[in-house]
């Protein structure tokens, strides 16, 4: 080869540089169609529930009570019982949650003590659901003579969320960035102050997420709260928001739905979609909520 | 200045542990009052450990020990009766990067009036002429008078590191450390801030860590220069940079090390 044909080749592709533009094609492709692989199964799942339960769904079948043994009407007295369940848990486990993450993140010093908690959060989080159940049936059903009653299960959902609760707080605490805190010790603010002035505004839309995913998780689970709080049927009245107390039973959404699905033959099929329909559809709410809540502290730190 | 005791800070046999490691071992200085004092030194030679033992801030670090004295303004720091509050109010710490907080900055240079100060005594007035007097002092005020509702963390790097200082100001501090305060900034902001140091001095007495040799030449008016976490030479800037006494000082500003 003369040097001009040398030449002319310089920069151009080799079989080694065609095979790599191959393989980041198609790596590409891969990761491309796994993002695919998410989504699709979401709206299908979505819009086939949807499309089944049409038949059933209205305004008044949420405010509705069953009727003729489940097998017709509403779901009032399931959908508030969630609601309770879900909110009494939240309000239950969000500050303990909160202030725990900013014990261990802010004051803890890191010893083996400060470790042990730590590891002790990460593993609890990971506890199947109907171990917790059992747990709750043994110390706030029995032994604290609670007896199944919304307290026992919004009590035994608190302690299911709380481990997650306390590490995503922590995690977003750790978020923010150390030079923050530095500043601020070093014009002699105490660390209270600076947890309250400084890390809390720049963390709050974290642990507001942390803590609005546990909704979705304690609005779904039905393990923990059948043995605890759930029963199969309660008749309330129709118009009473406050219709369930502390140590009554209560229906739940969740428990509902395996009831009528599993326990009770010849319920319509459009029924049970219903209710998974509805189901997500106070997930949905809360997140949405959680959401405009998050939106407005991001724009208005002030508080 | 007083006449009686020229020193801001006396240290005093002062060791220093982290864990196992001793970062500063057996440090005894005079800090004059009212001037720049600059630390020099090779990374890792305790320069930045011992400018966090002027307020007590390394206690945040986990695993520190100290033993001997440090006499600031004539009490020591370490007796039991020493409020870490009132301390680090009165002497104040300006950092490598910038570090403005993620608010206004108004709210930045009122951020340690706000915490220090009785809910009585935070009328705006007071708040504003804050503002304004320490934003004068480091010279931001013609650029920035019109812009206080900006956030802090929007400014250019200059700006930043300047209003740094001047949060510190409304505390009326009397002594102002600062690690490495140029080592992120341009020449011009560098410069600047320079300027602002020389402007300070006299009514502050400064501490200034840096790595820039030419710097603490150009700014500090005593230089202490530190190995492995001991003095190695304290002495006028001139005397140190022209005719050091020690062989390991001449050799580390000739660049033979470091």
């Amino acid at each position: 080869m003369s040097e001009n044909e040398i030449n002319s080749k310089r920069f151009t592709k080799t079989s080694l540089v065609l095979k790599k533009e191959f393989n980041e094609k198609l790596a590409k492709g891969i990761f491309f169609s796994m993002t695919l692989a998410m989504i699709v199964p979401l709206l299908l799942i979505v819009s086939f529930l949807i499309y089944k339960a049409w038949p059933s769904l209205s305004f008044s079948f949420i405010f509705d009570m069953p009727k003729n043994g489940m097998k017709e009407g509403g779901i009032w007295p399931a959908f508030l019982g969630t609601l309770y369940l879900v909110i009494i848990s939240l309000i239950i486990a969000a500050p303990v949650g909160v202030m725990a993450a900013i014990y261990l993140n802010e004051y803890a010093k890191d010893n083996w003590l400060t470790r042990t908690i730590n590891l002790a959060v990460i593993n609890l989080a990971g506890v199947p659901s109907i171990v917790h159940a059992l747990f709750g049936l043994g110390a706030f059903v029995l032994f604290a003579g609670m007896g199944t009653s919304v307290i026992a299960a919004s009590l035994t959902l608190a302690v299911m969320t709380l481990p997650v609760i306390i590490a995503s707080t922590k995690e977003a605490l750790s978020a923010v960035p150390m030079t923050f805190r530095q500043a601020s010790w070093n014009m002699g603010v105490s660390r209270w102050q600076t947890i309250q002035r400084i890390v809390l505004p720049n963390s709050i839309s974290g642990i507001l997420t942390g803590i609005i995913l546990q909704v979705s998780r304690a609005a779904g689970e039905t393990a923990p709260i059948m043995f605890t709080g759930a029963v199969v049927f309660v008749p309330i009245a129709g118009d009473e928001v406050l219709a369930y107390g502390l140590m009554d039973k209560c229906m739940a959404l969740a428990m509902h739905l395996y009831t009528i699905s599993t326990q009770i033959p010849n319920v319509p099929e459009s029924l049970q979609f219903a209710i998974a329909v509805a189901l997500l559809g106070v997930v949905l709410l809360v997140n949405a909520l959680s959401i405009g809540l998050r939106v407005y502290l991001r724009t208005h730190r002030k508080w | 200045m007083s006449a009686e005791n020229p020193y801001a800070i006396t240290t005093k046999n002062l060791d220093l542990w982290y864990g196992e490691f001793q970062a500063l071992e057996k440090v005894s200085l005079n800090i004059k009052d009212g001037i720049i004092t600059g630390l020099i030194g090779p990374s890792g030679c305790g320069k930045t450990t011992f400018l966090r033992c002027l307020n007590r801030v390394n206690e945040r670090y986990g695993n520190v020990r100290t033993e001997g004295t440090i006499n600031l303004l004539g009490k020591n720091i370490y007796d039991p009766d020493v409020s870490l509050i009132e301390l680090r109010k009165s002497v104040g710490m300006v950092f490598q990067r910038p570090n403005p907080l993620p608010i206004s900055v108004y709210d930045n240079i009122v951020f340690g009036l706000r915490v220090h100060s009785p809910r009585s005594e935070l009328k705006r007035s007071i708040l504003d002429d804050a503002v304004e007097q320490s934003l004068r002092e480091v010279m931001l005020w013609d650029d920035l008078k019109d812009n206080l509702k900006e956030k802090a963390t929007d400014l250019q790097l200059e700006q930043q590191q300047k209003l740094c200082i001047a949060r510190l100001l409304p505390l009326k501090p009397e002594i102002i450390l600062m690690d490495e305060p140029c080592s992120a900034l341009d020449v011009g902001a560098t410069t600047a801030v320079e300027e602002l140091m020389l402007t300070l001095a006299g009514k502050y007495t400064i501490v200034i860590v840096t790595h820039n040799m030419a710097q603490a030449r150009r700014i500090s008016h005593e230089c202490i220069f530190m190995l492995l976490g001991e003095i190695v030479e304290h002495d006028r800037t001139e005397k140190i940079f022209l005719n050091p006494t020690n062989q390991k000082t001449s050799d580390y500003i000739e660049g033979r090390y470091g």
